[in-house]
């Protein structure tokens, strides 16, 4: 007498939305390593001199790279809101409720980009 | 009246499952356990399957009823009217018969987290004190009645078999969590192996699955930080102050 083994289909991230999402959070760390590669590439061309910031900021307003960093934005939009919703459950701390976890990861981002944006806009 | 489609296999005979329909009445105070149990009684007494308590106590009724893990003794047959059900055994384990699934694998790891009170020094003589809020600490993960739909919902168990799964991991935490354990360590090497803990991804179904409100995946990830906290310690302390 033998048992059946039940087959996981190649597509069982199709079966159900919450396993779609999932996968599509899975893949948005490749776009996460995009904009860190893109940021890399940035900084050398700064250091290169003032002519290869300007090829670099060239090269940036192809039709490709603008289209590739608009998927990459929507995929590392995806991670941080979806990883933020996350968080309340791995960030259990004494007498704190889960709200104010999830608060402040959003306060911690909000932070960090008014800084960044200081940096860049001053 | 509504179709029920049932899966059935019965091992030497068939060498993959078929389904079967039948017409069972469609009652508002049946579940779909009630339904199957109608299909023994009236029509059909060689299927299989496995009940119990009926009370969502016991755990032994899990199935998949269209396509999502369920208790089949909390799932509402009017709830799927005007029909069909589809019922098949959980997903990720083998099929001894019908809808009977064998789960020697979660039996198997089960003991290997220690799920048992581990205390060093004295046991009082009369009892343990706790106070309500050292048990609202792990009350939640002590509700799992090991239905296994944890296991069926989760697509990391689905692929690496060898994954310690939702349950036990949540079962280890429960005594991690408990202020009358000592047994933290002892469990550390099985929980916070690539197989424990640190295979889960989080994809969050466990927890959706789970019938008793016991959040495993929540669990997972607390403890992921609890054994990274624990490794760090490791590395940075002298031994005596690891603890």
């Amino acid at each position: 007498m033998s048992a059946y083994r039940q087959p996981v289909s190649a597509f069982w991230w199709l079966r159900q939305w919450s396993y779609l999402l999932f996968v599509l959070r899975e893949l948005s760390s490749v776009f996460v390593a995009w904009f860190v590669v893109y940021l890399l590439l940035l900084v050398a061309a700064v250091g290169d001199g003032a002519r290869a910031y300007e090829d670099f900021l060239a090269w940036s307003g192809h039709g490709w790279v603008l289209v590739l960093n608009l998927v990459a934005t929507a995929f590392v939009l995806l991670h941080a809101v979806t990883w933020f919703a996350l968080a309340p459950r791995a960030i259990v701390v004494p007498r704190v409720p889960p709200w104010a976890v999830l608060v402040a990861h959003y306060a911690a981002w909000a932070l960090l980009s008014a800084g960044v944006a200081w940096v860049v806009l001053r | 009246m509504i179709k029920m489609e049932v899966t059935r296999f019965r091992p030497g005979e068939d060498d993959a499952p078929i389904v079967q329909s039948y017409e069972v009445p469609l009652r508002k105070e049946w579940a779909v356990l009630d339904g199957l149990n109608y299909i023994k009684d009236q029509l059909d007494g060689t299927l299989s399957y496995r009940w119990s308590c009926r009370m969502g106590i016991c755990g032994s009724c899990g199935m998949t009823v269209n396509g999502k893990p369920q208790l089949s003794c909390a799932t509402f047959l009017t709830d799927y009217a005007p029909g069909p059900v589809r019922v098949e055994p959980l997903r990720n384990f083998p099929v001894i018969r019908d809808l009977v699934v064998d789960i020697s694998d979660f039996m198997t790891k089960l003991p290997k987290v220690k799920p048992w009170l581990i205390h060093d020094g004295e046991v009082p003589e009369d009892e343990f004190l706790q106070t309500p809020r050292e048990m609202d600490e792990y009350k939640k993960y002590s509700m799992c009645i090991n239905c296994m739909l944890c296991y069926s919902a989760c697509p990391v168990y689905a692929l690496e078999p060898e994954f310690l799964g939702p349950a036990a991991i949540a079962l280890g935490q429960r005594y991690n969590l408990d202020s009358r354990d000592d047994g933290a360590l002892e469990r550390r090497d099985v929980l916070a192996s690539a197989a424990g803990a640190w295979a889960c991804t989080f994809v969050g179904e466990c927890s959706t699955a789970c019938p008793k409100g016991v959040d495993p995946a929540g669990a997972i990830q607390r403890y992921k930080l609890t054994a990274a906290v624990s490794a760090l310690k490791d590395f940075l302390l002298p031994r005596g102050a690891r603890r």
